[in-house]
Parts: structure tokens; C-alpha cells; sequence
């Protein structure tokens, strides 16, 4: 019990840190290019989230996150090329490309900002929840599992390549001048797409923690580590895993939405198989499951993408592939669990102090 | 012991078993059983190796796809998927013990419990201990380790505990497949004492090779050979039966028969 409390209180303690860092000590300290990056990184982190708690919690290997960030990235890339073309015109690449000379209907929706708000959200989980549905049914996991979530991945890149005339191609969708009415070229509200990226990522990771603190969260390991025994318990083990992996795709589409204003595009090699087996490397490291540690493990291999690939462009692929492979066959529980056998290495030292001290 | 076996709001049931066959790959595991199980009974299901003892209880748990049919307080239950037999009130074990390691013995029951929750309660966190998690620690002996991770437990421990995860999902039928398999003899008693006070108010079926435990602790006993039932009865009457002295002979009832 009082491990518990110890456990909460460094959690709460851990928030109470990271948002005056995040709100007041980075933008103070960051040039505005480095807060745009920042805000970068917290988007892979908001995936992050959504990673832990299909994977780290559900076991599920979502190597396919690329889909769904992709999904939410999109539907809020086509409010906003629709916004700034003004009622009645065609984006900008449209007419450039010159193919078509007629909205497409299925963009139509996308010009109310309620539609497009929801779309990213909920468009995803929509997609999640009917892959889920047919694959878990079918007792599909494992290996199978992650294959199939990176195929669709695959397939949903090469899809947006093929139609460019409506999505932009591999060039994707660029060149935005507003968010919901404010100007993306005035540093001021760029500094505010930030404010709002972090504050949803650490409203999403309390939500997350609920979860995890939850008898869902209990359940939801209990199916991770025995799904055939909690059938025998008289639960659907699908139904458990189909939650947990449609909130996970709420979310990345959620990172994918915000990640358009703060960085300015969305295309095809953004959510392919390369930047989703990213978005699992991130939170492998990190320690896939603890909530902190997936979101520091995304924020600090991103981090370290940019910074490194600058100085070594070759040298960083290497590098993350060998920083993967020593964390999953040494430390399958990430760097976090660095610190958790800290603690109670400290913790069986201090036993053992007191037993002395009741000895003597 | 005071009464501490859990709720049971319904009625004992018996277990009814026609004409079962379960076939894999055109060989017939088990081939036309019929039996009755009365409610209430504690029932030993013993025979060799490949009787098909296994194979009847997972037919019956949903596990095997099988034909006949096998009734429970008059309701069929082949055809119907694992989780929705569970929630009719049949719970069994596995010869493994498979209780979910990285969980607390208190999370694992409270787990056990749940399963008839409303979706909305699963968001909240878990304040206090149900009532029927508590009694079933009580009636499992396992109230001083509650707190502690079901991977840990002794091998003992462990059968105990999925015993009492039947325990709080209120099941009426109890299967339990070998579950004294390498247990001491001290932990064999207590198991035994466990199931005369579960078997108080449910309807038990017990695989078992074990042929002491099964005369100290057995009401019925029905012997399977070769997935037919060779004979059916009370212990002494079984023990008597010239069929099954022959299956069994040179074994534990030949012997001391």
C-alpha cells in the first residue's frame, strides 16, 4: 500500500515537473525554430501513448501506427488547403496539377472545421475498430498481427501515391497559411499550435494512466499474458484488445491532426512503414510499458534522428537499428525499467539496513 | 469450516452428457459418451492415458468442436463460444495451472469476479476488496498473500487459486483437469478439503490419475476407456468391476483391489 502511495506520488510529482517544462521553461529557453521541432517530437510522443497502451499494456505490435496518423494527418491537411482556398475554389496542387477542375466529393465534408475536428479522430478509430473487429475475431496476433497492421500501412502510402491528383502524390499535402482562422505565419500562433500539442499530450497520457490504474488496465494484461484463460473467465478477449487498439489509432490520428500546422506538411513518407516502425522504435526504448517512459523514449529518438543524421547521415540508421536491438534483447522493458530496478535495488538495500539495525 | 464458499443464488444443476463424440482427423477421442453428473455431486472421471478425459471436458468447456449433445440445468451447451458457456455457469482448470503471473493474487480473483460487469466500471479503479474476492481468499487460503504476484506462488498455491477464480465467478459446474498433478501430500489433503467445501453447494467433476486421492475424496466416479465409458458407480463399486480391473491391472486399483 504504501508502495503504491510512493508510486503515485512520484507520478504526480513527475507531471508537476513536466508541465511548467513544457509550458513555461521551453518556449522561454527555445528559439521559435527549436520549439517548432519540439512540438515535432511531441507529436511522435502523443503516438507514443497510444503505442504503450496497445502494446506495452495489450501486447498488440501495432507496426502499422503510420495509417492512422496518416488519416487524422490528412483530414485536418484537407480542412486546411480547403480554408485557405476560400468557399467555392480548389486547393492550390489542384489547380497546379490541373486533372481536375471539380472538388472531389469525398473532400466536400472536409470544409466545416466541426466535420474535419471530428474526422481526425474519429475517422481513425472508425478504421481501427473494423480491422480490430475482423482481425481479432479471427484470434490473428503475434507476428501475424504486426504484419498485417504494416501492410495496411504500406498500402495506404502507395494509395496516396497513385492518386495525386486528389491527395498531392508523394509530394503530399504543403504550404498551409492558416489554422482555423489564425495566421500560420505569425510566430505567435505557431508558438500556440505548441501550447495546444503539449497540452494534449499530457492530458492524453493522465487519460492513459487512468486506463493503465483501471480494472480495464488489469484486464487488459490478463489478456496480454493469457487470452485463452480469460475467455475461460467469460470475457470476449477480442472486445478488450479491440478497445485498446482503436484508442491507440484515436490518438496517432490525433498526433497526425496536430503535427500538420506545427510542421507544415503531410505526405506519403510520412506514414509508411519507415515512420511507423519509427514510432514503435520511440517507444521500445523508452520502455513501451510505462506511459512516461514511451513518450521520453519517442521524444528522445527523434530528437536524436534530427541532431545525429545532421552530423552523420549515414551513421544514424545504424546506430538506431543497434540501439533497438540491444534495448528488446537486454532491457525488454526499455530504459524506464532502468529506473525501476534502481528503486528496488535501493529499496532491498534499505531492508537490509533495517534488518541490522533489529539485529544489533 | 464456516461456510465461506461464495453466493449462490441459484440452484444446484446436473451436468447431462448423451451421446458425445469429438473426432480429430477421423480418430474418435471420444466416442458416444453418456453420462449423468446429479447436481451437486463431486465426480472423479479417471482412466489411462488417452481415455479422451481431457477431450470431455474440453467439449464441454467449447473447446473442442464435438457433436451429441451435453445439457447444463437443461440448457445445451455445444455450440455455443467459450466466454457465453462461462457465463452459464461452467468453469473449469487446466492440468498447467495458468493464472496470470504478472498480476496479484488479489487482481487475479477480482479479475475473475468481473466478468459480469458493466462495461463502464471497468474504467474505474479498484477501491477495496469485493465481497466474494474476500471470501474466496479465505476459502483458498490465501488471504496472507493476497498482495502478492500469482508468479510467485507455490505450484499448490497457484491450482488454489484458479480454484478460487472459479470461486468468485459463481460457477455452478466446476471442471477441474488433474489438479493435485505434483502436489505434496500436505498440499493434496488441503485441495481435497477444498473441493468437499466448494463441492458443498456446486456440481464438480474431477479428472484424476491420482487413485488414493480419488478413494478418499470421490462421491462417484465414472472410469473412461478409450473414449467410451467402461463403468460408472460409487468408489467400492468401480474398485469391484471386473472391466476396469482389467484396464487398470498392475495400476493403483488392480493392485490393492
Amino acid at each position: 500500500m504504501t508502495a503504491y502511495l510512493l508510486k503515485r506520488r512520484t507520478t504526480l510529482a513527475g507531471y508537476a515537473l513536466a508541465a511548467p517544462l513544457l509550458f513555461a521553461v521551453a518556449p522561454a529557453a527555445m528559439s521559435d525554430f527549436r520549439l517548432e521541432q519540439l512540438a515535432r517530437y511531441l507529436c511522435f510522443a502523443i503516438v507514443a501513448v497510444g503505442i504503450s497502451l496497445a502494446w506495452g499494456r495489450g501486447g498488440m505490435l501495432v507496426l502499422g501506427q503510420g495509417l492512422f496518423f496518416g488519416l487524422g494527418g490528412y483530414a485536418m491537411a484537407m480542412h486546411m488547403k480547403l480554408a485557405d482556398a476560400g468557399a467555392g475554389n480548389l486547393p492550390d496542387f489542384m489547380l497546379l496539377y490541373g486533372s481536375t477542375d471539380e472538388l472531389p466529393w469525398w473532400w466536400e465534408p472536409f470544409r466545416s472545421p466541426a466535420v474535419a475536428l471530428a474526422a481526425v479522430v474519429l475517422l481513425p478509430m472508425a478504421l481501427a475498430a473494423a480491422i480490430g473487429y475482423a482481425v481479432f475475431r479471427r484470434r490473428v496476433r503475434g507476428a501475424y498481427f504486426a504484419i498485417l497492421s504494416q501492410a495496411l500501412a504500406a498500402a495506404f502510402a502507395i494509395l496516396l501515391i497513385g492518386q495525386q491528383a486528389t491527395t498531392g502524390g508523394t509530394n503530399g499535402l504543403t504550404n498551409f497559411g492558416g489554422f482555423f482562422g489564425f495566421s500560420l505565419h505569425d510566430p505567435v500562433n505557431r508558438r500556440m499550435v505548441y501550447f495546444i500539442i503539449a497540452g494534449t499530450l499530457l492530458a492524453l497520457m493522465l487519460l492513459t494512466r487512468q486506463l493503465f490504474l483501471s480494472r480495464y488496465g488489469e484486464l487488459l494484461v490478463a489478456v496480454r499474458d493469457s487470452e485463452e484463460r480469460v475467455r475461460f473467465l467469460g470475457y470476449d478477449p477480442a472486445l478488450v484488445k479491440l478497445g485498446a487498439y482503436t484508442l491507440s489509432a484515436g490518438m496517432a490520428g490525433l498526433a497526425g491532426a496536430l503535427f500538420v500546422p506545427a510542421v507544415g506538411i503531410i505526405s506519403p513518407a510520412l506514414v509508411g512503414i519507415v515512420p511507423s516502425i519509427q514510432f514503435v522504435i520511440g517507444a521500445a526504448i523508452g520502455g513501451r510499458a510505462s506511459v512516461a517512459g514511451a513518450v521520453l523514449g519517442a521524444v528522445a529518438v527523434a530528437w536524436a534522428q534530427t541532431t545525429l543524421s545532421e552530423e552523420f547521415p549515414a551513421g544514424w540508421t545504424y546506430f538506431q537499428g543497434g540501439l533497438f536491438v540491444v534495448v528488446v534483447a537486454f532491457l525488454p522493458g526499455g530504459l524506464a525499467s532502468l529506473w525501476h530496478l534502481a528503486t528496488r535495488r535501493r529499496r532491498s538495500r534499505a531492508g537490509e539496513t533495517g534488518r541490522v539495525v533489529a539485529a544489533a | 469450516m464456516t461456510p465461506v464458499t461464495g453466493r449462490t443464488e441459484q440452484p444446484l444443476a446436473g451436468l447431462e452428457i448423451e451421446d458425445l463424440r469429438v473426432t480429430f482427423d477421423g480418430f474418435a477421442a471420444v466416442d458416444g459418451v453418456g453420462l449423468r453428473v446429479g447436481p451437486g455431486d463431486l465426480r472423479f472421471l479417471i482412466g489411462p492415458n488417452g481415455a479422451g478425459k481431457t477431450t470431455l471436458v474440453d467439449a464441454v468447456s467449447g473447446l473442442a468442436p464435438a457433436t451429441g449433445s451435453v445439457r447444463f440445468g437443461g440448457r445445451e451447451l455445444l455450440g455455443r463460444p467459450v466466454h457465453r458457456i462461462v457465463r452459464l455457469g461452467i468453469g473449469r482448470t487446466f492440468q498447467t495451472a495458468t493464472v496470470f503471473e504478472n498480476l496479484s493474487v488479489l487482481q487475479n480473483l477480482d479479475i475473475a469476479a468481473g466478468s459480469r460487469r458493466r462495461p463502464h466500471t471497468l474504467l474505474r479503479q479498484r477501491r477495496g476488496v469485493p465481497e466474494e474476492v474476500e471470501q474466496a481468499l479465505e476459502t483458498i487460503k490465501l488471504t496472507a498473500h493476497r498482495d502478492r504476484a500469482a508468479g510467485s506462488l507455490a505450484h499448490g498455491q497457484k491450482q488454489w487459486l484458479e480454484i478460487g477464480m472459479l470461486l468468485v465467478q459463481n460457477v455452478r459446474l466446476l471442471l477441474l483437469d488433474e489438479p493435485v498433478a505434483g502436489m505434496s501430500h500436505e498440499e493434496r489433503e488441503a485441495t481435497g478439503q477444498l473441493l468437499r467445501t466448494v463441492g458443498e453447494d456446486r456440481t464438480v467433476v474431477v479428472i484424476e490419475h491420482d487413485m488414493d486421492f480419488m478413494r478418499s475424496f470421490a462421491t462417484s466416479v465414472t472410469v473412461l476407456h478409450a473414449g467410451r465409458v467402461l463403468s460408472e458407480g460409487t468408489v467400492a463399486e468401480v474398485r469391484a468391476d471386473p472391466r476396469v480391473q482389467e484396464v487398470y491391472l498392475g495400476h493403483a486399483v488392480g493392485e490393492e483391489a
